[in-house]
């Protein structure tokens, strides 16, 4: 099918391409200057305790030092609340993690604002703190919320439907247990919480306007999303209106940003003018989005072929302060281990639980991966007791089309998406997995104190087709477009893509494509770029409006050519009857006084998925304990490739963004006597380096997906997410026993294989 | 803003620095003040705010991640752990600075990154670049790990390292 498309599936430069290149691309901080002369600088006091409640704050020195334009605490602001559910007040007399903001300070510079900082006075009484979700849970815990008592968040969410999922309940799990050949049980974890960190930092400038006008530039991946967030959060009476741009990478985590954008605001509104808020890196790091926690104690049965008769337990889900999505993640993540699981009796129950850190929240995945990481050890105890393969169990047990679901919203969707097998099979053949599988717990190779093990990952989401996307196309009489879509780009190169859609379908020169800025003033409603819905949900919404306008613009147009608006078709702006291509006229044709509109909106559809599938190798050094990851291939089918370049990049980005390395060596470190994250700089967080980049081999099928215009679905999220748990197994292999705890640092290899002693309980490990 | 092009330097001691950035010469008055360069401003800072030279972007603030790379005499540097009076009498060449001036066509280097997506936020993107000059400009030809090697310092979270290294090499070939 490639070759007969104009633009998509070709390598093309991305639309920002030169942009980006020379330094013109601006992002958020880089054109502050310009747009507000008498723009305020903001700081945030944050609290050194990790639970405490603010018997008295002084802030008279800070509101008399020279430049301070405004000092904000929890006396002077609004009842506002955010949340879900809406209990976190957005300033409180009350503070949770170390971070927690105390005060809020704009002032004419950035150094006076620190200035002003050091100047503010409080006095706390530190109240007992909770770290970890099993003691969260215990009677007499230290309570984090009033209205969360147990500091158990509220499963489900209005947002997720009536039905919102809550848990896998179905079948009967006593008769599955019954009939199970093995059975295992365990606790596993994955509550390292890493952070996604993204290279531009997380900021705000928000403009107050009286009577009830707030207006945001933000640096988002979904500039409407923090629309309908703030509208409700501020009890909504206030008009809030949002400039997008271009976003120095998100992988989710900026779907978060309300308290932040709350702070810059109502330092505006005490001050009359812009302000803009801009967190350093150890902010960054310390107090904005990590990963979600993710402890389940759990069971299975499984019976010799691979066949899962049983699943039960709880999934402690840790999110850290409060949650913002968590709801969302744990119905996402309930409904995609249905994808990879199949099996008849599910007794899953989640519990959402607050401790004393920062908050969790969506991170390159949407709370799957964080179930799977934690799951799969479990399910790979029983494959191991079983002797089945772990490539032959995900053959056998991803969802395949007639097979069924809850999704996150409840309902029960029978699957129609492809069948992706094959890729596993293709990826396993470039892998050569068949020669280098040599069993449960048996390297692939050993020489000296080098053992080599390989392991097998996977991970397909629904939310493909989630929620709604919507885009007015506008074709003008002197041959251009004009597509209203809220979309901002934010690394996957989907906004670019959009160009190559529209121009695709009205077979137009990219360069008569315009997209409009992101400013949710003028552009319809548009969910933005996450769970991979790009491709399938937000190009479909643009497809459905280009087809709109050119269906508009041919029934205008058709008498002019004496033919039906059906016999016609329009190629580099010319329309002609496609019985008689020779006459043509121009789409100027339509009027110079006017302008054809076509309206697309797209209806989410869970009833398919994409799927990752990664398979890697791993050598480790017996004497240091060091891991190296020697080898990638992913294995996926695409349906259409839309820009081979993106793609890649998407694949690739399996190294980034807190997703496969986090079972190597990312880790938010939480010192648990005093709360505070000791690794909030970017050295002492460990990153991948170009110096130890492993080969990646991307398998890549294209089987025309019907549903879609061009046959395509997208796969950019899920690159990150069967990483870990391939790894866990791979090096579990390599070193002959189990590994389960994430990441893999030398010291857990050491003890593993018996060369130092086990951690001594009570202590800082 | 206590720029002033060309101005006699007063003698003494010299409350000037002269830097010259991307060709251009700039005179900066060192002193106390709003307007005037303050010994502790980093040349990321004097480059951003000052300069209005955007294009070199602050990430770590930290010497760790690479983002705010600029050439020092045409070595790669860090902007963000360069003061600006240490950079008195120095070239400095920013991503603004690496088109032709005349014909505004872009470097091969930039060109290169351009044909292999070789970005995807495109944050990291202007350090990247950068570094990557440096390195061409001392190693006309390098191999693939010299590239690695010369890029290690530089962070990118989408992991577009693969295509950055395609692309560095592709420059490398076409100025050959």
């Amino acid at each position: 099918m490639a070759d007969t498309y104009r633009y998509i599936g070709k390598a093309l430069p991305r639309r920002d391409a030169v942009d980006i290149v020379t330094g013109a691309t601006r992002f958020l901080d880089d054109n502050k200057q310009i747009k507000f002369p008498d723009l305020l600088h903001a700081k945030v006091l944050r609290s050194p305790h990790p639970h405490a409640v603010i018997k008295r704050i002084d802030c008279g020195k800070a509101r008399r030092l020279k430049g301070v334009k405004a000092v904000l605490t929890w006396e002077d602001v609004p009842d506002w609340k955010g949340g879900t559910p809406r209990v976190v007040r957005i300033l409180d007399r009350k503070v949770r993690y170390v971070g927690d903001a105390v005060a809020l300070v704009a002032a004419t510079s950035e150094e006076t604002a620190k200035k002003a900082l050091r100047l503010i006075d409080v006095e706390y009484e530190i109240l007992p703190a909770v770290f970890d979700v099993d003691d969260a849970l215990k009677p007499g815990a230290p309570q984090l919320h009033d209205d969360l008592p147990g500091n158990i968040a509220t499963p489900g969410s209005g947002i997720l439907g009536p039905k919102g999922l809550t848990q896998v309940v179905m079948g009967d799990v006593k008769k599955g247990f019954e009939e199970a050949d093995v059975i295992t049980e365990g606790t596993f974890g994955y509550e390292k919480t890493p952070n996604p960190i993204p290279p531009e930092p997380p900021g705000v400038v928000a403009l107050w306007e009286d009577p009830n006008k707030a207006t945001f530039w933000v640096a988002n991946q979904s500039p409407y999303l923090d629309k309908i967030a703030l509208y409700h959060n501020f009890g909504r009476k206030i008009d809030v209106r949002i400039h997008g741009g271009p976003c120095g990478g998100s992988y989710g985590s900026r779907t978060m940003s309300w308290q932040m954008q709350t702070y810059a605001l109502l330092l505006s509104k005490a001050t009359g003018r812009p302000v803009k808020l801009i967190l350093t890196k150890g902010e960054h790091l310390a107090t904005f989005t990590l990963r979600l926690g993710s402890r389940m104690r759990a069971k299975v049965g499984m019976k010799k072929d691979g066949t899962v008769t049983a699943v039960s337990g709880t999934w402690l889900v840790g999110t850290g302060h409060y949650s913002f999505s968590t709801q969302f993640m744990v119905g996402v993540g309930a409904g995609e281990a249905q994808l990879m699981v199949r099996c008849p009796n599910w007794d899953l129950r989640p519990i959402i639980v607050c401790t004393n850190r920062n908050a969790s929240g969506p991170v390159r995945g949407f709370g799957g991966q964080e179930l799977k990481c934690a799951l799969i050890p479990l399910l790979c105890l029983a494959m191991e007791k079983a002797g089945v393969d772990p490539l032959e169990f995900f053959k056998k047990n991803f969802a395949r089309p007639g097979d069924g679901y809850f999704w996150r919203d409840g309902i029960w969707y029978t699957y129609r998406g492809a069948e992706y097998w094959r890729a596993m099979e293709k990826g396993a053949e470039r892998f050569d997995w068949r020669e280098k599988w040599k069993g449960w717990l048996k390297p692939s190779s050993v020489s000296g104190t080098k053992r080599r093990g390989v392991g097998v990952g996977i991970h397909g989401n629904a939310d493909v087709g989630e929620d709604s996307s919507e885009a007015y196309v506008q074709l003008r009489p002197d041959g251009t477009v004009l597509v209203n879509s809220n979309l901002t780009e934010h690394g996957t190169g989907q906004w670019s893509n959009l160009h190559k859609v529209v121009a695709e379908v009205l077979q137009l020169p990219l360069d008569r494509v315009t997209v409009t800025p992101s400013d949710t003033l003028f552009n319809p409603y548009e969910f933005g770029p996450s769970g991979s819905r790009g491709t399938y949900a937000i190009a479909s919404a643009l497809i459905a409006a280009a087809e709109d306008a050119k269906k508009k613009l041919f029934e205008i147009v058709a008498p002019a050519l004496q033919a039906g608006p059906d016999e016609l078709d329009t190629v580099d702006g010319m329309i002609f009857a496609r019985s008689n291509p020779e006459r043509k006229v121009p789409w100027r044709a339509m009027g110079f006084d006017r302008t054809v509109t076509g309206i697309g909106r797209f209806e989410h559809d869970y009833s398919m998925s994409n799927c990752m599938t990664t398979f890697v190798e791993v050598e480790v050094d017996t004497e240091t304990g060091k891991v190296d990851l020697v080898r990638v291939v992913n294995a996926t089918d695409v349906g259409q490739i839309m820009d081979p370049q993106a793609l890649e990049g998407q694949l690739n980005g399996c190294l980034g963004s807190a997703g496969l390395d986090s079972a190597l060596f990312e880790e938010t470190i939480l010192d648990p006597s005093t709360g505070r994250t000791l690794n909030a700089n970017m050295i002492d967080y460990k990153w991948r380096t170009f110096s130890e980049l492993p080969p990646i081999d991307n398998v890549v099928l294209e089987t025309p997906f019907p549903t879609h215009r061009f046959g395509a679905i997208g796969v950019g999220e899920v690159a990150t997410a069967p990483g870990p748990i391939a790894v866990l197994i791979a090096v579990s292999n390599a070193i002959g026993t189990w590994v389960h705890e994430y990441p893999l640092t030398p010291d857990k290899i050491l003890r593993a294989l018996g060369k130092i002693p086990p951690v001594r309980q009570g202590g800082v490990s | 803003m206590g720029t002033m092009k060309d101005s006699k330097r007063t003698s003494g001691r010299t409350p000037f620095i002269s830097l010259t950035v991307n060709d251009q010469r700039y005179e900066l008055e060192v002193g106390q003040g709003d307007d005037k360069l303050q010994v502790s401003d980093t040349l990321t800072h004097t480059l951003r705010e000052t300069l209005g030279l955007t294009g070199t972007k602050l990430s770590c603030d930290n010497g760790a991640c690479g983002c705010c790379t600029v050439l020092i005499n045409g070595k790669a540097r860090l902007s963000c752990m360069t003061l600006t009076v240490e950079c008195d009498g120095k070239e400095i060449r920013t991503i603004e600075g690496l088109r032709d001036p005349k014909t505004r066509s872009l470097d091969p280097l930039q060109q290169a990154f351009v044909d292999h997506t070789a970005f995807q936020c495109g944050y990291c993107t202007p350090g990247m670049i950068m570094s990557a000059k440096a390195l061409l400009n001392e190693t006309p030809h390098p191999t693939e790990d010299e590239v690695k090697e010369a890029l290690s310092g530089n962070f990118c979270r989408c992991i577009s390292h693969y295509h950055v290294v395609r692309a560095v090499l592709a420059a490398s070939e076409k100025m050959r």
